[in-house]
């Protein structure tokens, strides 16, 4: 996971897109784009942009998969063809299967799956773009989705990713900086709750080094928070 | 619940206030729970994106968005989706399906043994309806013994969100009143989110409730319908 011989990430505390070290890239989130979904959800994190849609409540087929007691939530990460510099093949394969299993785990603590027993909640996430922290900034988007497609939540949930660069501790990892960090990870949270829902860390970091990036991950997650908030209070006010 | 106020361009708009789910309400003082929060250590938090109610008694939301989860009691109107040996299958714009027995639709006797019910009701056919049963489970029933329900034929039936029906009908039925007097229309609204129409001008009373559905948050909106349909 180190960086590449001779490539300076870093130089004189700017990074390759001039960023600041803890300064996100531009955020751009968007609700109720696809009509034929009951939420939707478009976010922009840099030039990663990822579009979620959720389905349902709706019946669960096939039938032997129905819990009595609760709803289940299914969750379907995808990377479209055209979203990186050489062409992805299209399908599942299986980074996708592991991401959507990461995400499904991320979000169900948040939902009030209890309320739909036998049905099933979907959310899929198509990720059209990628320049790094797709993951989180797929989360983000499902979960401005959830919201829009009206399922109950015990909180938004809301993601960023952090990481090591040249020893430097940086917040919202490019597609570069993911290929040539140190250590990187991927971090969501309920916001108003302080609940962790996901934490998968790549490569080596100290105790110190560690203490620090969760921390930078915390105050990240709380202004994605605010612009998930107010992205969603704009729209519904407006409406 | 608090109004907000906010000024846009020297005209004062009012505005209701908004929570999102997490969003803390108010303390829960052994008020009841209503529909859409959750408890949390004596306080009150949304569940879904909505509109908060805090009355002295009771504290709910009444969210902006979101699919039909069926209640005893609810009228709606459902699709007959499948003929079954003594009743029907009707789809409620739920995730469940209802079951309508054969008892609970027609006064006479029928033996199924000999008689098509598909007489009665066939499969795409409308009905306004009472559920009579939700169990724990899920398990609807729904029921047509009472003087209301009945089968809608011809007209034309829309869609909008389930929470926004009850600012389609208004305050004793006037908004409603409201488009059938203007549209010269017959119009059912069903709890599940279904709306019928029949009548002379479906396009603007359709127009009119589409609004209804879009603006159902903003104040003074009665008098807005008004103007449109005038």
């Amino acid at each position: 996971m180190s960086a590449k011989k001779g490539l300076k990430l870093i130089v004189d505390g700017k990074r390759v897109d001039g960023r600041k070290l803890e300064d996100l890239r531009p955020v751009e989130m968007r609700v109720d784009l696809v009509a034929s979904a009951n939420g939707s959800s478009q976010v922009r994190f840099g030039n990663t942009v990822a579009v979620a849609a959720v389905h349902g409540p709706r019946e669960l087929y096939p039938r032997f998969l129905q819990e009595q007691e609760t709803g289940i939530l299914r969750c379907k990460y995808n990377m479209a063809p055209f979203s990186v510099d050489d062409r992805k093949s299209p399908g599942p394969d299986r980074r996708s299967t592991e991401l959507s299993k990461v995400m499904r785990l991320a979000l169900e603590p948040a939902l009030t799956l209890e309320d739909y027993s036998k049905a099933t909640v979907d959310v899929f996430v198509e990720i059209i773009q990628a320049d790094g922290s797709t993951r989180v900034t797929g989360l983000n988007a499902a979960s401005l989705a959830l919201v829009s497609a009206g399922i109950g939540m015990r909180d938004l949930v809301t993601a960023c990713s952090v990481g090591k660069i040249d020893g430097h501790l940086v917040v919202d990892l490019n597609g570069i900086e993911d290929n040539n960090s140190e250590s990187d990870f991927a971090f969501a949270m309920m916001p108003t709750k302080k609940k962790i829902t996901l934490m998968q860390m790549d490569g080596e970091l100290t105790k110190e080094e560690f203490m620090k990036l969760l921390k930078f991950a915390k105050e990240t997650c709380e202004k994605i928070y605010q612009i998930q908030v107010k992205t969603l209070k704009e729209k519904y006010r407006s409406e | 619940m608090i109004p907000k106020v906010e000024k846009k361009e020297g005209h004062v708009k009012q505005v209701i206030q908004i929570v999102l789910p997490g969003e803390f309400i108010d303390e829960r003082k052994g008020r009841k729970l209503g529909f859409n929060v959750y408890p949390e250590h004596e306080k009150i938090f949304a569940k879904v994106i909505g509109i908060p109610r805090v009355a002295e008694n009771e504290i709910d939301v009444i969210p902006l968005s979101g699919g039909y989860m069926p209640k005893a009691e609810d009228r709606i109107i459902g699709v007959i989706s499948s003929v079954e040996i003594s009743g029907w299958m009707v789809d409620i714009n739920s995730p469940y399906p209802a079951f309508l027995p054969l008892s609970e639709a027609v006064d006479e006797f029928v033996d199924t043994q000999r008689t098509d019910l598909t007489r009665y009701f066939n499969v795409n056919d409308l009905v306004f309806c009472r559920i009579s049963r939700v169990t724990k489970n899920k398990t609807i029933q729904v029921s047509m013994r009472d003087p209301l329900s009945r089968k809608l034929t011809s007209g034309v039936l829309i869609k909008v969100t389930p929470s926004k029906i009850p600012r389609i009908i208004g305050k004793g039925g006037s908004m409603v009143s409201l488009i059938k007097n203007a549209t010269k229309s017959e119009i059912i609204t069903g709890q599940n989110g279904r709306v019928w129409i029949r009548g002379e001008d479906k396009e603007k009373a359709i127009d009119a409730i589409l609004t209804i559905e879009k603006e159902s948050h903003i104040m003074g909106l009665t008098e807005k319908i008004e103007k449109m349909l005038s």
